[in-house]
């Protein structure tokens, strides 16, 4: 019977027991870096953000590193500074460059960029986690700042792609005010043009009513006027007035954008692809389920990891190239291995569309072809794209 | 009359197929259906389901005994391994086996089952005969592929987020190489009279092939079917031929399988069989393969000399593992 191994790898082992206390540890720590912001107020109070969104990923994508990085001599660190609404973000933002130069953003996106252009992180690797804003991956793009949240361009033409293959080619919108869903409904009608739908009537939601209670007699009169459409858009990224729509209109008819079918970078539903195996970890760490702020954090952190990994380094710099490099590959539970667009630092990644009970489809849906990549009919594509800072 | 017509169609290939088989053998072929919690038991001769035994939840890795008295079954949400008779389908007791068992395998003692505790970052070997936890150890994220060398002295697991093959040693049940290989590894096999070491990586859509004695790469595999994005091709389960000449490659969401020259590494052939192809396994005499396709709910028979699919059998939601019983 076995138990005894060959000769060879008693000698490696041997030597394997005496190199390993005598490497010396690689440090990695990571700052995560957020500015708390003030939500506006909504009709309904039934979801409250949890106050760890973003932080319990990068906690859990933290936790996954350091089991490799005990095997490997590794040590990952890392440490969250929360800045008040109006707080000194910079102040923050200037003692964590002197800790270290790895570092996740959840902040808007103007914050990013002045954090972005201090020159204590000229030689700095930040992740965007939260901003969707396409300025950040277009003219406004910083060599410095790599986005693992999605932008709403790459969501909206997941929604796109969606309404192509279903033929829902009659489309409709109703748009809140906030500047986000202003952002987000220009975002689904470019989306919209580039795959050859357009929408074909449009109102604006504007009103001050509380909809708890008088949904059922506002909500089908507002639409009864729309034109014949297969689905309504909603765009309501603040999650304002939008829930109210669904059941509530004149025609039977789905509903789509923000609320109902949405296009996300992460939901609980998402369980094909080794996710469950994520989603158990997080909620068994968080005790909530996993949302798209989480997920992001989650993949900057497994993004830094899987570099350190692989290089066997912790300088910033020599990550940084790994990370933009043809080797990288993330493995996000998507289906598919993940990487950096080399022209605007953006992640490429699936995009699951899904209602609140299960995934419907993700994106890019099959057919949708790209010489590259199919991932990148999702968003920004580089002969659109007005960043120059990746360039060489 | 039409009844008539339908038993002759039927029986003519049922005779050919027992013609094949060895005489006075009823082989069968179990497998596992992850989302329907239950077993499908594949006539060999027939290629038809004759049984469905229900599980615990989420049935995923199954071997047999080696005397094929009982089957351990993963029963990954039920936090167990089962130990079933075959002849009834009686859960006969349950094994502690850490928590969310998705894959293991058994000693050539024929005593020690070594699992893969896919939630927890453990491997947990059990004693069969004791039912009790011989060793706990901690490996990286998500365990998953579990391999044992012939000689017994050496037990694999790969670690889906880690990325690693983590080395056992059987003794002391103690690590002793921690080896980086492609992302999400999900399967290892021994071949090459335990002189070499494969594993597959899903993501990074490779097999690493890993000199034993060293631990040392010695070689990678890489895929590519005509049509398909690389991105698509995934490599998960693979088993080799009797001569072991030649491995059979579940490549997951391409829907094919690949036949691989074992001594060359080059890829001969790519075989079409149901989506989301996941594990194999062979008849006895390793003319058959039967693979699980998780997301066509089903098993492709493969012709092994002609390299073609001859047959798709339904069986239960996605099917996840294969296990012979001669």
């Amino acid at each position: 019977m076995g138990g005894v191994l060959p000769q060879t790898g008693r000698a490696l082992l041997a030597a394997l027991a005496l190199a390993a206390p005598a490497a010396a540890e690689i440090p990695v720590p990571i700052h995560y870096l957020q500015l708390q912001v003030e939500a506006p107020p909504t009709l309904s109070n039934l979801d409250p953000a949890p106050e760890d969104l973003g932080i319990a990923g990068a906690e859990v994508g933290l936790k996954d590193n350091a089991t490799t990085g005990r095997f490997m001599g590794h040590n990952y660190e890392l440490t969250v500074t929360q800045v008040e609404p109006g707080g000194d973000i910079l102040a923050a933002a200037r003692a964590a460059l002197a800790e270290t130069t790895l570092i996740v953003l959840d902040a808007p996106a103007e914050t990013q960029l002045q954090i972005a252009d201090l020159p204590e992180a000229a030689d700095a690797l930040l992740f965007n986690a939260s901003a969707p804003d396409r300025t950040l991956r277009d003219a406004d793009c910083r060599g410095n700042v790599l986005h693992t949240a999605p932008s709403d361009a790459m969501r909206t033409d997941a929604l796109a792609q969606f309404f192509v293959k279903k033929r829902w080619d009659d489309l409709a919108l109703i748009a809140g005010t906030n500047p986000a869903d202003i952002s987000y409904a220009a975002d689904l009608k470019a989306s919209l043009t580039k795959f050859g739908l357009a929408i074909n009537s449009e109102k604006t939601w504007a009103f001050d009513a509380d909809m708890r209670r008088n949904a059922a007699q506002e909500v089908p009169l507002f639409t009864q006027d729309l034109d014949d459409h297969d689905v309504l858009l909603v765009a309501d990224e603040i999650k304002d007035f939008a829930r109210y729509i669904l059941y509530n209109t004149w025609d039977p008819r789905p509903v789509a954008g923000s609320e109902g079918l949405t296009a996300v970078t992460w939901s609980p539903v998402v369980e094909q692809w080794g996710a469950a195996q994520l989603q158990s970890r997080f909620e068994k760490a968080a005790d909530r389920g996993m949302a798209p702020k989480d997920y992001a954090a989650w993949a900057a952190v497994r993004s830094i990891g899987e570099a350190v990994t692989r290089t066997n380094s912790g300088d910033t710099a020599t990550l940084k190239a790994y990370i933009l490099g043809e080797d990288f590959e993330l493995a996000g539970f998507k289906g598919r291995p993940m990487n950096f667009r080399p022209w605007n630092g953006q992640l490429r990644q699936p995009i699951p569309i899904v209602h609140p009970r299960a995934l419907v489809a993700q994106a890019p849906l099959e057919g949708f072809l790209h010489q590259r990549t199919e991932l990148d009919t999702l968003g920004l594509d580089q002969p659109e794209s007005q960043c120059t800072a990746f360039a060489n | 009359m039409l009844l008539h017509l339908f038993k002759n169609t039927h029986i003519a290939p049922l005779a050919a197929c027992l013609a094949l088989a060895s005489p006075g053998a009823a082989e069968e072929i179990w497998i596992s259906n992850e989302k329907d919690d239950t077993l499908s038991v594949i006539d060999v001769a027939t290629l038809e389901v004759i049984r469905t035994i229900p599980t615990g939840e989420r049935p995923r890795g199954i071997t047999f005994s080696k005397d094929y008295s009982v089957l351990y079954i993963c029963a990954s949400d039920s936090d167990t391994v089962q130990v079933m008779d075959p002849e009834t389908g009686e859960i006969l007791h349950e094994l502690p086996s850490g928590e969310d068992p998705e894959q293991f395998v058994l000693h050539p003692d024929d005593r020690h089952l070594y699992i893969a505790n896919e939630d927890d970052a453990i491997t947990t070997v059990v004693d069969t005969e004791t039912r009790k936890v011989v060793a706990q150890i901690d490996v990286g994220i998500e365990p998953e592929g579990m391999a044992v060398s012939p000689d017994g002295a050496i037990a694999i697991t790969t670690s889906e987020t880690t990325n690693m093959a983590h080395w056992i040693d059987t003794e002391t049940q103690e690590l002793f190489a921690n080896t980086l290989v492609d992302s999400r590894p999900r399967h290892a096999e021994f071949t090459a009279g335990g002189s070499e070491l494969w594993v597959s990586a899903e993501i990074g859509g490779t097999i690493s092939i890993f000199d034993v004695a060293t631990q040392a790469e010695k070689g990678k595999i890489e895929f590519a079917i005509d049509g398909i994005h690389p991105d698509r091709v995934q490599p998960v389960g693979f088993e080799f031929t009797a001569d072991e000449k030649t491995a059979f490659v579940a490549l997951g969401p391409s829907n094919h399988i690949a036949a691989v020259n074992a001594e060359t590494y080059e890829v001969e052939d790519y075989i079409l069989v149901g989506r989301r192809v996941w594990h194999m396994d062979f008849n006895s005499d390793k003319s058959l393969l039967f693979t699980t396709n998780g997301v066509s709910g089903d098993v492709t028979v493969v012709d092994v000399a002609n390299r073609e699919p001859i047959k798709t059998i339904k069986v239960g939601r996605f099917p996840w593992g294969a296990a012979l019983r001669p």
